[in-house]
């Protein structure tokens, strides 16, 4: 057998265990960047073999949280995608402020740089102490890190870079404060975020969101996974409430793509919309 | 009939690329039966601008890779810049934002060997002109598949430490100038 088709083998076993073992089901995961994270995790944690990795992830204690926090979305930047930001800014927040109240969900937060960066346009726009950031991650480990919102220092000009690209009205150095060759988020950023543990496998729908942000996370799911995701947000958005996914992420050939329009051609923002019968 | 023993073509380039990849596809056949997977390493965000120049001449179409796209014989697929492009049962597309390899993103190696994992020996890889060693890994992955390794020739590549690292870690079948690989790939792939 193939060396590579034995670890498919191997991959399938994981999958059962920690399904069996731990309670979180990978099965519906794109299969050859699941095989990659997987792999990437046993180079990481110094498995010799990905069996190693099943024995250790039923015999250790503790060792699933790692496992998770590897497995799950990936580190992001601040205000990836200017463009995105910049249509949030521009066309987004003047329809949330005509709401009362402004709930965002951020979806897959992982350590928070996404959170941290809409709160910075919420505060900017004079929208923040309406709003409530929900911030959900599978992962407790991303959790904590979000919370912490400390990044290495030698991110912070890519993160200033795309924060005034995003037509930001400051400087990002307002928002934070350097020390130690690490920068930390102002944590009045924080005083509207709630973290909380959510998984898009199992979990139901979150509240009466304005706004739900899921970038980057839908492209590692295969096609059943993604329609859950889909309809798990389209039943968590208020009537004219935004999606914004990832710029290579779109709603066309979902199951949910009669129930959105698109903000603008070629964006990831999609407003839901309520179609006569 | 002999029954055709390849399906796929996967092709990485990097510095110089965009001349390389113009001249292999300005000499393919449109009848070509196989899609045809390139990674380009670059520094632009537009993706659109980068397939005009590349679908220019080219006798088959050229489009950015979209997740959950199938892959079609005939045509050309770029990886999106910024992303991770693989290949998955189908064939099709998948997209990932995962950590870079190689140090870039989109990275050959992570092409070829999902690529290898779905095409085993039915797929052609193809390493082209560029200053780093993305590729060599993943042609080691299709080699040991019993696919085809095709280099372009180290000395006319415009950088030619990404053909001799790739040389170096899997070897190749064919080292050929940029003139002769669109023509090795007709005889290959159009019945």
């Amino acid at each position: 057998m193939h060396p590579s088709d034995l670890q498919d083998v191997e991959i399938t076993l994981f999958r059962e265990a920690l399904r069996m073992r731990h309670g979180y089901d990978f099965s519906g995961y794109a299969p050859a960047s699941f095989k990659r994270r997987v792999l990437a995790l046993q180079a990481a944690v110094g498995a010799g073999s990905l069996t190693q990795l099943i024995e250790r992830l039923l015999h250790e204690e503790g060792f699933v949280r790692e496992v998770i926090a590897r497995l799950s979305v990936p580190v992001s930047e601040m205000f990836r995608d200017p463009r995105v930001f910049g249509l949030l800014r521009s066309e987004v927040m003047p329809v949330l402020a005509t709401w009362p109240v402004i709930n965002v969900w951020q979806a897959g937060c992982a350590h928070g740089e996404e959170v941290y960066s809409l709160a910075i346009v919420l505060r900017e726009c004079g929208l923040y102490d309406r709003a409530h950031i929900f911030a959900t991650d599978f992962s407790d480990e991303a959790l904590t890190r979000a919370e912490e919102g400390i990044y290495p220092l030698h991110d912070a000009r890519t993160y200033s870079d795309n924060y005034l690209k995003a037509g930001g009205t400051g400087s990002l150095s307002d928002w934070f404060i350097a020390r130690y060759q690490r920068i930390k988020l102002d944590e009045s950023l924080r005083r509207r975020v709630t973290f909380a543990n959510h998984n898009l496998v199992s979990d139901g729908v979150f509240g009466e969101m304005q706004l739900i942000v899921c970038r980057n996370v839908l492209i590692y799911f295969g096609d059943e996974l993604q329609d859950r995701a889909l309809r798990l947000f389209r039943d968590s958005l208020v009537h004219g409430g935004f999606l914004c996914l990832g710029s290579k992420e779109s709603l066309a050939y979902t199951a949910v793509d009669q129930d959105f329009e698109r903000l603008a051609p070629g964006s990831p923002i999609y407003r839901r919309v309520i179609r006569a019968p | 009939m002999r029954r055709r023993r390849y399906e796929a073509v996967v092709i990485a380039a990097s510095t110089g690329g965009i001349e390389a990849l113009r001249a292999v596809l300005r000499a393919v056949d449109p009848r070509i039966a196989a899609p045809v997977v390139i990674v380009q390493h670059t520094a632009s965000e537009n993706a659109q601008a980068l397939c005009d120049v590349l679908a220019a001449g080219s006798a088959i179409p050229v489009v950015e890779a979209e997740s959950r796209q199938p892959l079609v014989n005939g045509c050309a697929y770029l990886a999106p810049p910024g992303y991770h492009l693989l290949v998955e049962p189908g064939p099709r597309a998948a997209l990932s934002m995962d950590e870079k390899v190689c140090h870039v993103r989109p990275s050959a190696d992570v092409l070829f060997t999902s690529a290898a994992d779905v095409w085993r020996g039915g797929l052609i890889g193809i390493v082209l002109t560029g200053a780093n060693e993305d590729g060599a890994a993943g042609m080691a992955a299709i080699r040991s598949r019993r696919g085809l390794a095709v280099v372009q020739k180290p000395e006319e590549a415009e950088m030619r430490e990404m053909p001799e690292a790739t040389l170096r870690r899997a070897g190749a079948d064919h080292v050929l100038s940029l003139q002769e690989i669109g023509p090795l790939l007709n005889r290959l792939l159009c019945r």
